[in-house]
């Protein structure tokens, strides 16, 4: 698998991120980030609370604001301008960890609102959309329901098929399995296995290593608002580099 | 046959009433229902024996008779003459008018200064916090008085009009400012139907213009929509809808041809115009802004209420945010403001009793005031004011709760 993966990255850069540094105050959360990601990259960002990682992939769809040093994303830098940080976030799709769907819309609707409010897509053309999608996350029996009637991974499964139905070139996951039971996190984890094998690029903030060591073809450690160490699976799991790195994997693989 | 699912079959002892969660509730009821009937018996029969021995009766016919006192502000006709139940009745309309004009007002300042307190632009949020936290935390009573002291301190008398040097002067020559009211120029039809100028058909016709037009920016809605889902892109209905809700009623204006009856100075107080009194002015204002403050704080309740996440996710989406705060947080907000909201209707209409100290001539001023002082019928004239403020409440309660049961969200 991992090899196989290997052959899909292309080239093309897909997220360049150069120098970036962002502070909360006075507190500096981001350092002197450097990240290039290519088209068809799979990439697993891991590191104990407080770390940053989270913060790192909310820049890239400007959920935050970074204060130094430049992202671009596909060739458009993101910058204060609207219209970039428009393009940008309909190319880029997120999956939160407390799912974020809209409560008082049915399971179709959340599917469909952004395709026909963003991409002016015909009701009836989205709906076609949003039905692949839920079959292709297996829930289109529930295209009917409200968020508040699904359990914690169908919901989150409902959460990356909203995502897909804006046809994003990336996706950034924000620990899509941290609020899940156990028994959940394997049918969450599976779709975006699928999701993966189809080339699609992806930075997912997480902490399930077996996922990691599945599906990554890069890992990336942070600590303190810095990336420590990256490498691919096999080595980072196998031959950590900094002392941080060992202690930070003896600690979650300890048990 | 006995199974061990059948419950115990122990005999009834009298503990059990108060200790069995299956008697206990009742028990207390009617316990909580003797204690109710023999307090209202003793309220009833220590009103009909002190009322016995007074020598009084209780009797509604003073209503009917003559009311003896004028009253400066009325919406139908009126003079001393006219009967107590027609006072009430000026009463009740009074009451309404600036009821109803008070919920709008502070509907809307409510709504803009709780939005407003949310606002990223820090003098804009502090100025609204100034607001909010002046006006709800001084009782209405103050704010009535303070206003109503100050338009008769500052406005001018409308003797200051007057004379070949006049210290003040008509706002646009249309409007007067003056410490008994404002006089503003009043609408009538001079090709109007029904012979007389101001005959009411011609307003029920201008509101049925208006009617209409409503029904038929629904319709335009109606049609964006159907655009919308047919080919994805949404037509702009903004000048559509001006010019339905413009044009008919402008040429209704003109062929029935609309003129303004504008006030002008004739001895010693203006005549023509409408005279919108003083007191009105006073107490709608300070009705308005103290219940806004109140409404303010619900509404950035409501819109807080929603979880930062659902704009996140929107946002994540592409979703530009005027559309987010109406598709996604409004909806969710509005489940959380209407249920207060209905709660600061009802304020509105009962604080608006506070008319007496300004002397507007509401329900409490006229049947709960002078008519009662002047008949010294008080248990009649406080029931009839109880019920009437019970029916208002109790319509307004209901017309929102329907209205809130439309807005709540299905969400399972």
């Amino acid at each position: 698998m991992a090899e196989a993966a290997k052959l899909q990255v292309s080239d093309e850069i897909a997220i360049s991120i150069q120098k970036m540094n962002k502070w909360y105050g006075t507190f500096h959360v981001l350092r002197d980030i450097d990240l290039t990601v290519h088209r068809g990259e799979r990439i697993v960002i891991c590191g104990p609370s407080g770390s940053g990682k989270s913060t790192l992939i909310r820049c890239i769809n400007a959920l935050e604001e970074h204060q130094k040093g430049s992202i671009e994303v596909d060739g458009t830098l993101l910058s204060s301008d609207l219209k970039n940080i428009d393009k940008i976030r309909s190319e880029v799709g997120m999956c939160f960890q407390h799912f974020n769907l809209f409560p008082h819309l049915t399971i179709l609707e959340n599917c469909t609102l952004a395709p026909i409010w963003v991409r002016k897509t015909p009701k009836k053309e989205a709906e076609e959309i949003a039905m692949h999608f839920l079959e292709k996350v297996k829930i289109p029996d529930q295209a009917d329901k409200y968020p508040g009637q699904l359990s914690g991974g169908q919901q989150q499964r409902v959460a990356i098929a909203r995502s897909l139905c804006m046809r994003p070139r990336i996706m950034l996951f924000d620990e899509p399995t941290s609020a899940l039971d156990p028994e959940m996190i394997k049918e969450v984890l599976d779709t975006m296995i699928e999701l993966a094998e189809e080339g699609m690029t992806m930075l997912c903030v997480t902490h399930e290593m077996g996922f990691a060591r599945q599906v990554a073809n890069r890992v990336i450690f942070m600590d303190q608002g810095q990336i420590v160490e990256q490498n691919e699976p096999e080595a980072f799991f196998n031959n950590p580099q900094s002392p941080r790195t060992q202690l930070f994997l003896s600690q979650i693989l300890g048990h | 046959m006995s199974t061990l699912s059948d419950p115990p079959k122990g005999s009834f002892r009298l503990s059990m009433l108060l200790n069995d969660t299956r008697y206990r509730s009742m028990t207390l009821q009617v316990i909580a229902a003797i204690i109710l009937v023999s307090a209202l018996g003793y309220l009833y029969s220590n009103l009909a024996t002190n009322l016995r021995e007074a020598g009084l009766n209780i009797s509604f016919g003073f209503l009917g008779s003559s009311a003896g006192y004028d009253i400066n502000q009325t919406l139908i006709d009126y003079n001393s003459q006219s009967t107590n139940l027609r006072a009430a009745f000026v009463g009740i309309l009074n009451t309404l008018l600036v009821a109803f004009m008070a919920c709008i007002t502070a509907t809307i300042l409510g709504v803009f200064a709780g939005v407003l307190r949310l606002s990223n632009n820090w003098l804009v949020r502090k100025l609204m916090s100034f607001y909010v936290e002046i006006f709800r935390n001084i009782p209405v009573l103050i704010w009535i008085i303070i206003i109503f002291t100050i338009m008769t301190a500052v406005m001018p008398g409308p003797r200051e009009f007057r004379g070949d040097e006049p210290t003040a002067s008509m706002f646009m020559d249309l409007f007067a400012f003056t410490n008994r009211g404002v006089y503003t120029p009043a609408p009538y039809f001079t090709r109007g139907f029904g012979g007389g100028e101001g005959s009411a058909l011609n307003w029920l016709l201008a509101l049925a213009v208006l009617v209409a037009s409503f029904f038929g920016a629904r319709f335009m809605t109606k049609r964006a929509n159907v655009v919308q889902e047919a080919t994805g892109i949404r037509p702009n209905t903004l000048w559509t809808n001006l010019a339905i809700w413009l044009l008919p009623i402008t040429v209704f204006c003109l062929i029935l041809g609309l003129a303004w009856d504008i006030p002008v100075l004739k001895g010693f107080n203006f005549g023509g115009g409408i005279k919108i009194g003083g007191p009105l002015i006073a107490l709608w204002l300070a009705l308005s802004v103290y219940t806004g403050a109140f409404i303010a704080e619900n509404v950035r309740a409501g819109i807080q209420a929603v979880s930062q996440g659902q704009t996140e996710a929107a946002a994540a989406l592409g979703i530009r945010p005027r559309r987010v705060m109406s598709l996604v947080v409004l909806p969710q907000a509005l489940r959380v403001i209407i249920p207060p909201l209905i709660s600061q209707y009802l304020n509105i209409t009962k604080n608006s009793s506070l008319a007496i100290v300004v002397g507007y001539a509401d329900i409490t001023a006229t049947l709960g005031g002078i008519t009662l002082n002047q008949t010294g019928r008080a248990i009649e004239c406080v029931l009839l004011l109880m019920l009437f403020y019970l029916v208002i409440s109790l319509t307004i309660s209901t017309a929102m709760n329907v209205y809130n049961s439309s807005m709540k969200l299905k969400e399972r």
